[in-house]
């Protein structure tokens, strides 16, 4: 697409939605699908913890936002689980298809190189925005929790890229027996941390905001919300903040998806 | 040479194509993906006499080929918008901006005509027709009394162009028409969401927080284009008209039934940069049917 003039007489290139190839996938766990598209565009642009808005393709009218797990090389790497139509069509795609995505999107996690004891907490399919991140700053310490042994992935991957991992089973089958943030909040006993990055069910990041501020701990929350334009436009993909007024509710796809926990109340 | 000016309610657009309101924030998110000069103007979000908050997530459901909202008007207040953001939009872009205001009472609405009468907004829209507010909104929309009253009213208040968006939840839309030309609207939009619910049956929950919203998107466009028909017939004020609009096909029937300017809104969700696929789709059926001014199909629809 060609650069448009906007503004004084300044050339902006517009941005555009892709049609990207799927190159690689696979099905990491019953319904997990590990996607991975070539885009030399979104690969160099993505930040950690931003996401693609995703036309899913047959059957479905509004696009699905999903997180970039990694991205580098020309390639931007996405995992999903199957819930509803749309991850059910999309997870049809072959290898070789072409598929219709508007990214990288959103305001992902901070990164500080002051931060020296940095935790990073996933939950389920919340591990997976998380990589990147862990792949970047490289030696935090990583908590990831699934509700049983069948469902972890990826453990092996971020003991490649973190400090030290641990994994734990909501039922017990596999490591820590019982919910992670009760892990990390045992961890915190014993260890500095300075800041925490958290992706995952809305009951974790409630249990998690509350011991990172407890404890005075800066913490940063990846959230999830039905999208509509996922651009900033249309105001439905709201999360509810501590500002009064016209600033209670903030757009998770444009001033998020990731948000300071101080700023967010999670109480929607 | 194609001719895709329209001269609307004395106001030049230089296509056909504006946005409907509420899907289009203050155009400067979709201007990332089109130049907003592109658009012959855009609705601007819809604007309350005080800021308003919004209603709870989710705001927003799926349903087949389109989507229920309840975004409840969340929006920075009618003065912010003529003090901030009109003259950043004037100063910035080449279009006409058409400004939507919903009151909760009859002198809300006048006031909020008084203070974009003095902006660089094209047109005032007046929106008697948001479902997802408890207060106003609809209730001003449904009665053909009201709508007279109200209009008159706000009409005497407003220097701009006055559009009254119309709902389409009601029993005869060309009663609330007819009721909107009397009281001196100088065109009229429509059509405003349709009522609905979507029941999340694992919860037994509504998906919406706020239990109903409004339907749009691609499932509401043959009703839209029968009320626009129809009102067209009645009235003797320019339309614009919209609901489901996905294609330059999709304009080119509003504009048979009788609108003289269509509105692209959901659709963008999918295809943010819609309007360039649009322009390009009405000009190879203008130069297939050798049609040299757009002003010659408006209402060209030829019954059965």
């Amino acid at each position: 697409m060609s650069p448009a003039s906007i503004g004084g007489g300044m050339e902006v290139k517009m941005k555009e939605t892709k049609n990207c190839r799927l190159i690689r996938k696979k099905e990491i766990a019953d319904g997990i699908f590990d996607f991975v598209i070539e885009s030399e565009s979104i690969s160099s642009e993505a930040q950690c913890g931003q996401f693609l808005h995703i036309n899913c393709g047959e059957g479905t009218f509004l696009r699905r936002p999903i997180s970039i797990c990694d991205a580098g090389n020309g390639e931007v790497r996405f995992i999903f689980e199957v819930k509803g139509n749309g991850t059910a069509e999309l997870a049809k795609k072959e290898v070789g298809d072409y598929i219709d995505v508007m990214g990288p999107l959103g305001h992902g996690f901070e990164i500080k190189d002051s931060v020296k004891n940095p935790v990073i907490i996933g939950g389920g399919i919340g591990v997976f925005p998380l990589y990147k991140l862990a792949k970047t700053i490289k030696n935090a310490d990583v908590f990831l929790g699934f509700r049983s042994k069948s469902r972890v992935v990826m453990e092996e991957e971020f003991e490649k890229v973190s400090n030290t991992v641990i994994v734990g089973t909501d039922d017990g089958s596999y490591g820590y027996n019982g919910y992670i943030a009760s892990a990390m909040e045992q961890y915190l006993s014993f260890h500095k941390c300075d800041m925490i990055y958290c992706c995952g069910p809305k009951p974790m990041l409630k249990a998690v905001k509350k011991i990172a501020e407890d404890r005075g701990i800066l913490c940063q929350l990846s959230l999830e919300q039905r999208m509509g334009c996922g651009i900033g436009a249309c105001l439905v993909c709201v999360c509810e903040t501590n500002n009064e007024g016209m600033d209670k509710y903030k757009r998770v796809c444009r001033n998020g998806p990731v948000f300071y926990s101080t700023e967010v109340t999670l109480n929607d | 040479m194609i001719k895709t000016k329209i001269n609307f309610c004395g106001i030049e657009f230089k296509n056909p194509i504006v946005t409907a309101s509420g899907t289009f924030g203050f155009g400067a998110e979709y201007g990332e993906y089109a130049d907003l000069s592109e658009y012959g103007g855009f609705s601007a979000k819809g604007l309350t006499r005080s800021p308003r908050a919004g209603n709870k997530p989710p705001r927003i459901a799926e349903t087949p080929s389109g989507i229920l909202n309840s975004v409840g008007l969340q929006n920075p207040g009618v003065e912010f918008f003529a003090k901030y953001t009109m003259p950043y939009l004037a100063s910035e872009y080449d279009t006409n901006v058409i400004a939507n205001m919903s009151g909760n009472t009859v002198e809300e609405y006048c006031e909020m005509a008084e203070i974009l009468s003095d902006t660089d907004a094209a047109i005032i829209e007046m929106n008697i027709s948001c479902p997802n507010v408890k207060h106003g909104g609809l209730a001003f929309g449904t009665d053909p009394d009201t709508v007279l009253d109200l209009t008159s009213q706000v009409k005497k208040h407003c220097k701009k162009p006055l559009v009254v968006k119309l709902s389409p939840n009601v029993t005869s839309i060309t009663d609330i028409a007819k009721a909107a030309e009397q009281g001196g609207a100088d065109g009229l939009s429509l059509i405003n969401t349709l009522l609905g619910m979507s029941i999340d049956i694992n919860t037994r929950r509504p998906v919406l927080a706020n239990n109903m919203g409004g339907l749009s998107g691609p499932a509401v466009k043959p009703v839209a284009v029968w009320m626009v028909y129809q009102t067209a017939q009645t009235v003797n004020i320019p339309i614009i008209g919209m609901g489901g609009v996905m294609s330059g096909s999709d304009v080119i029937e509003f504009m048979l039934a009788g609108a003289s300017l269509v509105a692209l809104g959901t659709g963008l969700f999918l295809k943010p940069d819609l309007i360039l696929s649009v322009k390009e789709e009405i000009e190879n059926y203008m130069t297939h049917y050798n049609i040299e001014d757009i002003n010659d199909i408006i209402g060209k629809v030829q019954l059965n």
